[in-house]
Order: C-alpha cells, then sequence, then structure tokens
C-alpha cells in the first residue's frame, strides 16, 4: 500500500435537512496515514459529513469509498466493520464502570463468561502501543477528562478502527494534555492510521494537521489546502470568507474603583467536596480581568457563588463595598437569594446557554425579559406591560443583531451564535456593574466569536467590571487587562503580561513563585 | 436525531414514508388535525356499534340529541361540565409549572368537605342569608382544597417528595376522610350520607328563576358555571399577563433557568399547588351545592381524573378547557342513555386515544415518496 492511497474516498455527497441543504455535492479524501484538519463555522456542515461517514446519517446522493471499495452504511455498526471510529465531543462512557468494561460494551466478543484479567492486559498492551496511558482497571469517574479521552481512543483502536474522527478533541483538554495528545495522534499516524481533525482552533490546525478542507455553508470552500503552505490568517479567511481581526480594538484605559471583591472564599462543589479553596480575587470598573484554568478547577462554582446560585462555605464577595454574598462575614445579608444580587446590578453570562441561560420552549420576548420583568416598564403593578416587553425584545432583536422571524420565535429555535447574543443582549442591556462572563464565545464561529468578542470590550468601555472566565487561552490574553489562573479551586498566580507559558504552568498546578508585577494594581 | 424511516427498513412498500419536525405549529392547523381526529374516531367508534350490532348514525344522533338537542339537556350537558371546567383548570396551573398534581379529585373531595362543615358542623346556622352562607362556603371549599394542595406542597418543596405519588395517595385519604363523616358523625338515620343542607345553602339554578322565565324551568345549569367561567378567565390572565404567571411559565419551561432569573422556586412550587387545590376544591363545593345539596361518597365519578385528559386536550390552554369541558359533559351525559358503561365507554376511549396521538402530526411533517424516485 502506497502512502497515497485513500484511505476514504467521499464525492459528491449531498444530504438535505428540512429547510437546510446541509452537505451540498462534498467531495472529500482521507489519504492513508495523513492528520487532516476539517475546518468550518459552525453549520458549516462538517459535523453532518462526519456523521454521514460514520453511519449515523444516510446520504441523499453521493458514494463513498473506504480503501478503494464502494461501501453503504446503514448503521454506525457497518462504519466501525470497515474501520471508521469516532471520538465525540461529548464523551459516551459509563462513569460506574472500568476502563476495560466501557472498552468491550457492546461487543459480541466476550459472549458471556468475562475473563476482565485477560482482557485488562490486552488493552494495557494496545495504549501502550500508541502511548495513551491509562490504567484499565479503574472506574471512569475516577478519570481526568484528559484519560477519558484517552478511553474514547482506546475504545476506536480496540475495534480495529484505521480511520478515525476526532470531534473538536482539545476543547476539553490543559496545553499540556494537548501535546500529549498530538504526540498520540503522531504515533497513529505513523502506524499507517488516518486521522480526521475537526476544530475551530487554527493554532492547533496548523500545529498537527497535513492537509486542510474548509468548509462553508454546506459546501467544500477549499480542499487541498497543504498547512506547510499556509498560515492562520489565510485560513481563517478561508474559514469565514473574509478577513477577521485577530488584533481587537482595546483601547488602554486606567482601571476605576474597586467593584468586585472577593475574599477567602469557599465553596463546594455539587458531590459536596471542596471546590474553592480561599479564593481571593477583584475586578475593577472599566477592567477586564480573566480567570484563566483547565475545566473543572472551580470556574463554573466561583461564578455560580458570586452570583449567589451557591452558598459559599466561607468568605465574602463584596460589590462596590457591600456584602452581597457571605458566609460568616460581619455584614452578611440574611439570605443569598439570587435575586438580591440582580438588583445590585450583577449580569450572569452563563456557562450554558440552553439549560440555564434561556427557556427553549418561551418566546424570545419572554427570555430577554427574565432579569427585567419585576421591574418597570415591563412590570405593571402584578402584571407584565405586553406591548412593552415586545418593543424591549424587538429593540434588542434590531440592536444585537438576533437573527429570528419575529419576536415571538421559540428560544429553541435560534443558533447557538443568535442564543448567545440573546443572553448577551439581555445582561448588557441591563447596564450591570458588574458581569460575570462564562465561556461567551465556546461553540461560535469566528465571526459570532468577534461580535461576542467587541461587545465586552465596548462594556468595559462603558466602565463596567466584566469578570471573564474562559479555557481559551488566546481570548483571555487578548481581551483581558490582568489574568488568575485558578488551579483546584485556588488562585495560582495573576499576571499582566500575557504569557501563555507561564499561565501554562500555573493552569496545570505550578504556583507563581515572585508575586508579578501586577500584584497590588486595581486594589 | 433519529429517522424513523430508517428503522423501518426490512418493511418494503412501494412508497416510503419520512417524518420531519415541523418548525412551526400554526393554530388553524391544530384545530384541522383535532377535527380530523374525532372524524376518525367516530368511524372507529362506528364499527364497534356496527359489530355490536347497532346502526351507527342512529346511536350517533342519538347521543347527540341526549346531549345537545334541546335546551333542557344542554342545561344538564353545562351541569356536568361545571365541576370538569374546575377540577381541569386546578390540573392546567398546575401542569403549567410541571408539577404533576393528580390530587384533583382529592382536593375535590376535601373542598366538598370543607363546604359541607360550614352547614353541618354548623358554623353558620341553615337561617343565615344566603348571601353571607355562599360566600362562606366557596371560601370555606376552597381554602380546604388550597390546604390538600398545600400538604403535598411544601413536601415537595422542602424534601423534594414526589408530588406524583404524595397527591395520588392524599387522593385515598381525601375519601377517607370525607367517608369517616358520613358514615358517622355527620350520617343522617344512618344512611351513608348527610342530612340535606337547607335552602339557604343551595346554588341558585336557573329553574329557581322559572316564575320570573318560564323559559328555565326545570333547568339544572346552577352558579358554579359561572365559577368555572370567570375562575377560567383569570387562570388565563395569571397564566398568560401576570408577573406570577410568567415566573410559573419560566420554572415550567426550565427551572434551572428560573433559578438563573432569580426567581423562588419553594414558594412558587407551594403557592401553585395550594391554587390548583383551591380550584379543584372550589369544584367540589360547586357540586355538592349546586347539584347534589348533601355531603355523600358517590359526588364525583372520577372528576379529578378526566380532568387530567381534558387539561392536556386543551394543551394547558384554560380558555380551551370551557368547550372541551362542555364536550366531555354531553359525552358523559349521552352515552349513559345507550348504556350505563361499555360502548359509551369504549367510544370516549377511542376518541382521547385518537385525539392524543393527533399531536404526533402537529409537531412532524409526514412526506411519502414513491420508491421510483430514489436513485
Amino acid at each position: 500500500m502506497s502512502k497515497n492511497e485513500n484511505a476514504v474516498e467521499m464525492r459528491a455527497i449531498t444530504k438535505q435537512f428540512p429547510g437546510v441543504l446541509a452537505n451540498d455535492h462534498v467531495d472529500f479524501d482521507l489519504k492513508k496515514g495523513e492528520i487532516h484538519a476539517l475546518l468550518g463555522e459552525n453549520g458549516a456542515g462538517k459535523s453532518t459529513l462526519m456523521n454521514i461517514l460514520t453511519g449515523l446519517y444516510h446520504p441523499d446522493k453521493g458514494t463513498i469509498k473506504v480503501h478503494e471499495q464502494q461501501v453503504e452504511f446503514r448503521s454506525p455498526k457497518d462504519a466501525i466493520n470497515h474501520g471508521i471510529g469516532m471520538v465525540h465531543q461529548h464523551f459516551m462512557l459509563v462513569p460506574t464502570q472500568s476502563v476495560t468494561e466501557n472498552i468491550l460494551l457492546g461487543l459480541d466478543d466476550p459472549r458471556f463468561r468475562l475473563n476482565l484479567s485477560h482482557y485488562h492486559d490486552v488493552i494495557r498492551d494496545l495504549a501502550d502501543q500508541y502511548g495513551l496511558h491509562v490504567d484499565p482497571r479503574v472506574k471512569i469517574w475516577q478519570l481526568s477528562v484528559g484519560e477519558q479521552q484517552r478511553v474514547e481512543i482506546l475504545k476506536t483502536l480496540y475495534r480495529g478502527a484505521n480511520v478515525l474522527i476526532l470531534d473538536e478533541p482539545t476543547a476539553v483538554l490543559a496545553p499540556q494534555e494537548i501535546d500529549e495528545l498530538f504526540k498520540t495522534l503522531r504515533s497513529m499516524t505513523e502506524e499507517g492510521k488516518s486521522i480526521v481533525f475537526i476544530s475551530h482552533k487554527l493554532d492547533e490546525v496548523m500545529a498537527i494537521a497535513d492537509r486542510v478542507t474548509v468548509m462553508r455553508k454546506g459546501k467544500v470552500s477549499d480542499a487541498n489546502v497543504l498547512t506547510s503552505g499556509t498560515n492562520k490568517q489565510e485560513l481563517a479567511r478561508l474559514m469565514v470568507g473574509r478577513e477577521v481581526l485577530f488584533n481587537l480594538d482595546k483601547v488602554e484605559q486606567a482601571p476605576g474603583e474597586t467593584v468586585l471583591a472577593v475574599d477567602s472564599l469557599e465553596a463546594n462543589n455539587d458531590k459536596g467536596l471542596p471546590a474553592l479553596r480561599g479564593v481571593s480575587l477583584s475586578v475593577c470598573a472599566g477592567e477586564i480581568v480573566g480567570l484563566a484554568g483547565v475545566a473543572g478547577n472551580g470556574q463554573p462554582e466561583l461564578a455560580e457563588v458570586i452570583t449567589g446560585l451557591r452558598p459559599p462555605t466561607a468568605g465574602c464577595v463584596r460589590v462596590h463595598g457591600r456584602v452581597i454574598v457571605g458566609e460568616g462575614c460581619e455584614d452578611s445579608p440574611r439570605t443569598n437569594t439570587v435575586r438580591n444580587v440582580i438588583d445590585t446590578g450583577v449580569s450572569h453570562i452563563p456557562e450554558d446557554r440552553t439549560h440555564v441561560g434561556t427557556a427553549p420552549n418561551l418566546s424570545i420576548t419572554d427570555n430577554v425579559i427574565m432579569k427585567g420583568y419585576r421591574q418597570s416598564p415591563i412590570a405593571r403593578g402584578w402584571s407584565i406591560d405586553r406591548t412593552n416587553a415586545r418593543g424591549h425584545a424587538e429593540n434588542l432583536r434590531e440592536a444585537y443583531n438576533i437573527l429570528a422571524p419575529t419576536v415571538d420565535t421559540h428560544a429553541r429555535l435560534l443558533s447557538g451564535g443568535n442564543l448567545q447574543r440573546l443572553i448577551l443582549a439581555r445582561e448588557i442591556s441591563s447596564e450591570p456593574k458588574l458581569m460575570i462572563a462564562m465561556q461567551p464565545t465556546r461553540g461560535l464561529d469566528v465571526g459570532a466569536i468577534e461580535a461576542v468578542q467587541n461587545l465586552l470590550l465596548a462594556q468595559r468601555a462603558n466602565g463596567a467590571a466584566i469578570l471573564l472566565v474562559s479555557e481559551e487561552l488566546d481570548e483571555l490574553i487578548s481581551l483581558s487587562d490582568r489574568i488568575y489562573v485558578i488551579y483546584g479551586g485556588e488562585i495560582m498566580g495573576e499576571t499582566m503580561e500575557g504569557d501563555p507559558e507561564g499561565i501554562g504552568m500555573m493552569m496545570t498546578g505550578t504556583r507563581q513563585h515572585s508575586p508579578s508585577t501586577a500584584e497590588g494594581v486595581g486594589r | 436525531m433519529t429517522n424513523p424511516a430508517q428503522t423501518s427498513r426490512g418493511l418494503r412498500l412501494p412508497f416510503r414514508l419520512r417524518f420531519e419536525p415541523r418548525m412551526e405549529q400554526p393554530g388553524w392547523l391544530s384545530a384541522l388535525i383535532s377535527l380530523g381526529a374525532v372524524v376518525l374516531a367516530l368511524i372507529l367508534g362506528g364499527i364497534v356499534l356496527m359489530l355490536v350490532g347497532g346502526s351507527p348514525i342512529r346511536a350517533y344522533a342519538f347521543m347527540l340529541k341526549a346531549a345537545f338537542g334541546d335546551i333542557g339537556v344542554f342545561s344538564d350537558t353545562l351541569t356536568k361540565a361545571t365541576p370538569l371546567i374546575l377540577v381541569s383548570l386546578a390540573a392546567v396551573i398546575a401542569f403549567r409549572m410541571r408539577l404533576w398534581n393528580i390530587g384533583a379529585e382529592g382536593q375535590f373531595f376535601f373542598g366538598a368537605f370543607g363546604a359541607s362543615a360550614v352547614v353541618l358542623t354548623p358554623i353558620l346556622p341553615p337561617e343565615t342569608s344566603p348571601w353571607l352562607i355562599i360566600p362562606t362556603m366557596v371560601l370555606a371549599g376552597a381554602i380546604a382544597g388550597a390546604l390538600w394542595g398545600f400538604i403535598p406542597g411544601i413536601l415537595k418543596a422542602r424534601f423534594n417528595v414526589n408530588e406524583i405519588i404524595s397527591t395520588l395517595m392524599m387522593n385515598y385519604i381525601a375519601v377517607a376522610w370525607n367517608n369517616f363523616f358520613i358514615f358517622a358523625k355527620w350520617s343522617e338515620g344512618g344512611f351513608q350520607m348527610s342530612p340535606q343542607f337547607p335552602r339557604t345553602a343551595w346554588l341558585p339554578r336557573l329553574t329557581d328563576y322559572s316564575s320570573q322565565v318560564p323559559l328555565f324551568r326545570g333547568l339544572t345549569t346552577h352558579l358554579g358555571l359561572v365559577f368555572g367561567l370567570i375562575a377560567a378567565v383569570v387562570v388565563w390572565w395569571i397564566i398568560y399577563r401576570s408577573r406570577w404567571g410568567y415566573e410559573i411559565r419560566l420554572i415550567g419551561d426550565n427551572p434551572r433557568a428560573a433559578r438563573y432569573a432569580g426567581i423562588n422556586i419553594t414558594r412558587n412550587t407551594i403557592l401553585v399547588m395550594m391554587l390548583s387545590g383551591a380550584l379543584a376544591g372550589l369544584g367540589g363545593m360547586s357540586e355538592i351545592t349546586g347539584v347534589v345539596h348533601r355531603l355523600q361518597g358517590a359526588i364525583s365519578p372520577g372528576y379529578g381524573f378526566t380532568g387530567i385528559i381534558i387539561a392536556w386536550l386543551a394543551k394547558l390552554n384554560p380558555l380551551l378547557v370551557i368547550p372541551i369541558s362542555i364536550l366531555f359533559g354531553g359525552l358523559i351525559l349521552a352515552g349513559r342513555e345507550i348504556q350505563p358503561s361499555g360502548v359509551p365507554m369504549l367510544i370516549q376511549g377511542i376518541l382521547l386515544v385518537c385525539l392524543i396521538g393527533s399531536d404526533f402530526l402537529l409537531r412532524y411533517r409526514v412526506r411519502i415518496t414513491p420508491r421510483t424516485q430514489e436513485a
């Protein structure tokens, strides 16, 4: 088999969904032994194409060849039998079972009697072969996200996958874990396996992929782009079809007085284990303060405590010197209600847009009045002034460019970017003093990311204090005036320079030794 | 996203059925589909009638006449619809918040008890003016029902006790509680019923005014219907126009978003359960003061449960509850004219399955494509 042989050949794939032509005569080749990045904005048709390749969808038209042999997949099982495996963004593992049990799940081979220790050895050998270090005996819930991802990869390898599709595999990983993953991917291609790498992150695409296929609006806009002959700006342009400003126009401005002061805050997570261990930080007016950290190190808990959604076990949160949330503070409010926090002028862009930020079966109007329905002019006595509510919604739809037929459209029919604009519209229109923004650009395409980032900068220029929690280091560094790094529920350090290396070290648990120049600034 | 058509691949029909989710559901479509479901149910019911040796056309004509044929029977239909409207509204308000209160039956009985207590204890002597005694009984019925809703409400709010189980169990307690009084304390001469209420405690019926309006002679429709109509409008206003209703709708659609918006879910759980109970309790009060005029065992043939079905058929719209309750009232009345149970219940069941099943067509569009067109 020559190196130039095609592992997968998709020709003229067409798939129509109600109202959308998701794939329009798409051609896609994957060479044996290559890492091929599939790039495109949300809704460009990448997932549809890969779901067709893995047998989840049946194409309306088009042909698929795997190793020069024409195939027709009726189910994901057919695709697996032809050596095609996919690692989804959201892992599909049973938390209470061991690694080995998860990998064997659904297979015919251990038919009745399960000789686990034999399989433990088989899986350990397979793992060692590709540098996917994980103990097969351990239960899934005991593993970190990065280790769980390794289990997912092992699962597809164990099923004999020659073609691996990875859907945004780095979204949940720390920088060091990303390096590990990339090493594994390279060792797999050396073994002759082929990899499709779906990502929005241009740096990673440049770092790992050999070739890039760019999709836009259901079509392939550029195929056969060699990463050796292109750069990040070029890829971004191909992806959105226009030049993207990666340098946001952030004006220099001196921060004002301290708005948010968090003092030795402690809180538990949902399992009752300590999630915050004495977090102290401050945010000033007209300042964006970033909170960097790998997922699961206390960021959501911190945001929830500040916004009143989670009771702290110790410590105080002050806004303009007044305690809004606290446990054991000298002037703690009697109740730590969310309403109290909202009325103080704190707005919150939640991490989970669909499950926390909006009500899917209510109209856009009902969704934008979620925070303001208690106050005039939306409220009129015990009733809601429908005319004012609709007018408010119409204004926001116009001003924030929310694409929807009418303000009566249900929120569930909005795309991710539009839903985020709705939430931002609602949270910004209340003219907050303090804004807690959790992953405001996660899962959005490049165009929408730029819009959201500029909205945040506009709020900063207006004098709002913004605490920006994000796992995107690039975003944090380009937007923030200062950055705190959180690890294991503790602040590892604070930096003004924004050097990715130093932040990366702190994100993996190395405490900042000498207090940086930022210490004391803005206090 | 699974496509049902892909799973039924084994069946080689000359055409393919495809189901696609509808993006919007226009109002006329909803009406058309419901009408289609009723027609289908009538055809299926007709087949049943033919199988048992009857003439479907004659039977349907007879049923129509028995329920809506003249002002007398229509008045009886409205009388039957009155408790149904109130218990259905009780279900609507609770279901809007996704509180599965299936205890309207028990709240109905407890409301009846509360109202009875006013005249049987007696709290007010029989010679009290109806202008005082009836409002007192309305209040007592609503409060007793609200109490029966408050208990599962606070259990749910404070200890997260499943309201489906607790409200269901409370139904049995309420019936047993009433039985204790009608078997013992308020028993009339050992019979399992209380003495008749004094006339001052009867809700005025249309027939009471037959001396002024001769047309009203013998009409049983009573003031309870007005309570039901007012309650429907009030519940509609609460759900769609008030701040409280907005909170209820938000909690019902996404409790996490409601919490994030600063809404007190605990408080609303208790309040909504109390309002739901009060509406069902008012239904019980209206039934015994408007129809039965005494407290007895068989005051409800399962109104509380029928109310759940009506609430669903009305798509939790308080105003739609009114026509559907009247339809059900007619069906109950006319069915009894054919056979006490059996065939009419069968037809009622077929109608329900058709109506609830037709909901699928409202949510999905069916496309039929001939197989030859496929490449």
